[in-house]
């Protein structure tokens, strides 16, 4: 069986998502996943032209907020699951790549 | 040297819009207070917590892609952009990817020669800002998730613009629009506006077009900063085209930062890096239909639009377009002058009044003309009293301050001051007789000495004034002067 998704994809979605993985399991996931995409192919069977594509599996729209503040938390209360702070900000490791401002 | 080159330049542009609470949750947007107390699980990106849509961003967004005459999408969705940046606590940021809600759109630049360029616009989107990274701490950064959240309206313009003052124009004309429309305070110190410019050149050499790589230019934060990068950067690329031949190819587009010390732009990025987004709709927001009776509900919000107000100014009230260039900086100025004609001043009058006296007192108090406690009408009064020459110039910019004082009539307070001038002819002819019969030497230059005639006349006039006390209308002493010395 051809596996549909290779050690080397599983290391490149690794390190998108900044997941740090051994070998052993580089090797378990690109099984387990090769599954799951397989078990996923079976939609292919599906006729689905002239089908929209489907926004969202809700048949809702338009839930909207009025713009009223409401409180925040104190910053005590907004650090306290921080594994590491200085002062009143959270503290990181430095970024390198500086890409702030979206 | 046979060749030419072209400039071209896109613009990507980030505004904050000016809603009281974030996109996605109630946090209160409050600019420069201590870190991380307007935060709460949602823009904290904690498990389990449901952003929920902001109906004032969206509408502000909207009335901003209406201004800038695009399409509005009748339906539209919020996709997840993926990456993973200490700011960015969910690990991904909210925005519109496949379905923004408008596109195609252009907006109208002053050209420089009175004429107005229309640059197109590709989309608008609505997404979240990140928070800040403020500062570093050796091998640390320190992260403030206060701006986490803010609403950010996205703007992509077509590559239509071809010098650096077309770039600058287009920028300070998208400050006035969104200030106009009031959905952004448009502060770049504060970084309220974010613009990015996209430069290459097209360079005509031996009858073929050859196209430079492309540099995305961050970190302008000023207008000034955004026309120079782009100047610079064209510079840069010329030589480095000249020297190199590099051309333009897919993955060689290359990000630089502008270092405003040194007034140069310096490379960030080589390549640029291989982001994967993995763009999905986010499950956790539905989408949003707009239909048209909020369609129509948002458009009777637009007002008419400061590059439009500019050139009206110029067009019906004979403006210049300079003064029509400051009265229309902000929508109360230009709203309170426009008023102010409409209830029968003179457009030029006015104009004086405002641009010279108006905005100085505005200024000092930190207010907008229309908040000085003076009405349109009592402007107009006046300014007709000035025009009838009830007042001197001088007298008018007094009493324009004491109106914005006391709130008072201008007419009370220029008896009470004594700057009513006098325009009563008897009088003034009994001061002129004086004159002329003291004067006798000057009488004789003003008649008959066409060298000194001028000077003499100025030197009589001044004589009159004086002997009134300055309050003699100058324009009659004039009048009366010339029929006597005829
Ligand atoms: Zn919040």
């Amino acid at each position: 069986m051809a596996t549909k998704i290779d050690e080397a994809q599983v290391r490149r979605v690794a390190l998108l998502g900044r997941l740090e993985l051994s070998d052993e399991e580089v090797t378990q996931f690109s099984g387990q996943l090769s599954a799951i995409v397989e078990y996923i192919e079976k939609l292919n069977e599906l006729h689905t032209d002239g089908v929209e594509p489907l926004a969202h599996c809700l048949p809702v729209h338009n839930v909207l907020r009025e713009d009223v503040p409401r409180p925040s938390l104190s910053n005590e209360a907004a650090l306290a699951n921080a594994p590491e702070r200085e002062d009143e900000y959270f503290k990181v490791p430095k970024i390198l790549d500086d890409n702030s401002g979206a | 040297m046979a060749s030419q080159y072209k400039i071209v330049v896109g613009l990507e542009i980030h505004v904050h819009l000016a809603t009281r609470t974030k996109i996605f949750c109630g946090c209160e947007l409050v600019y420069g207070d201590t870190a991380n107390t307007h935060v709460c699980p949602v823009c904290l990106g904690m498990p389990g917590s449901l952003p929920v849509m902001n109906k004032k961003a969206l509408e502000f967004s909207i009335l901003t892609g209406l201004a800038l005459n695009c399409a509005i999408a009748p339906f539209t969705k919020w996709d997840r952009k993926s990456y993973y940046y200490p700011d960015l606590p969910k690990n991904y940021q909210i925005s519109q990817y496949d379905l923004p809600f408008s596109e195609h759109g252009y907006i109208e630049i002053p050209a420089g020669d009175g004429s107005n360029k229309k640059i197109g616009i590709i989309r608008a989107h609505l997404e979240e800002d990140a928070g800040k990274n403020t500062h570093t701490l050796g091998n640390f950064s320190a992260v403030d998730l206060n701006r986490a959240g803010t609403p950010l309206l996205e703007i992509v313009t077509e590559p239509d613009m071809n010098t650096p003052e077309e770039v600058g124009a287009l920028a300070r004309e998208l400050q006035r629009i969104v200030r106009f429309l009031g959905v952004s305070e448009a502060d770049m110190q504060k970084g309220h506006m974010r613009f990015e410019p996209n430069v290459n050149l097209h360079i005509e050499r031996d009858g073929q077009v050859f196209k430079t790589p492309i540099s995305e230019v961050k970190n302008l934060n000023s207008f000034r900063a955004i026309e120079r990068s782009v100047a610079y950067e064209a510079q840069r690329q010329y030589a480095e085209f000249l020297e190199t031949g590099k051309t333009l190819q897919m993955g060689n587009k290359r990000t630089y930062g502008w270092d405003d010390a040194k007034q140069m732009t310096v490379l960030q990025r080589e390549k640029e890096e291989a982001h994967d987004y993995r763009y999905f709709p986010d499950p956790d927001l539905v989408p949003v239909e707009v239909d048209d009776a909020w369609l129509n509900e948002i458009k009777s919000r637009l007002c008419e639009l400061p590059l439009q107000m500019q050139n009206r100014f110029v067009s019906e009230y004979g403006l210049s377009d300079y003064d029509a260039g400051v009265l229309t900086a902000d929508r109360a100025t230009a709203e309170f002058f426009d008023t102010a004609v409409k209830l029968g001043a003179d457009a030029k009058r006015v104009c004086n009044l405002l641009t010279q006296t108006g905005l100085k007192l505005a200024n000092e108090k930190g207010v907008t003309v229309n908040q000085l406690g003076i009405g349109p009408e009592q402007l107009v009064q006046l300014a007709k009293m000035a025009d009838a020459g009830d007042i001197s110039a001088t007298a008018a910019t007094t009493i324009f301050e004491e109106m914005a004082v006391t709130g008072g009539d201008p007419m009370q307070i220029a008896e009470q001051k004594n700057l009513i001038q006098k325009s009563d002819t008897g009088e003034i002819e009994s001061l002129v007789d004086q004159v002329l019969a003291e004067n006798a030497q000057a009488v004789e230059d003003a008649k008959s000495n066409p060298k000194k005639a001028k000077k003499a006349m100025g030197f009589l006039m001044g004589q009159v004034m004086q002997k009134s006390k300055g309050q003699a209308n100058p324009k009659i002493v004039s009048q009366i002067l010339n029929k006597k010395l005829k």
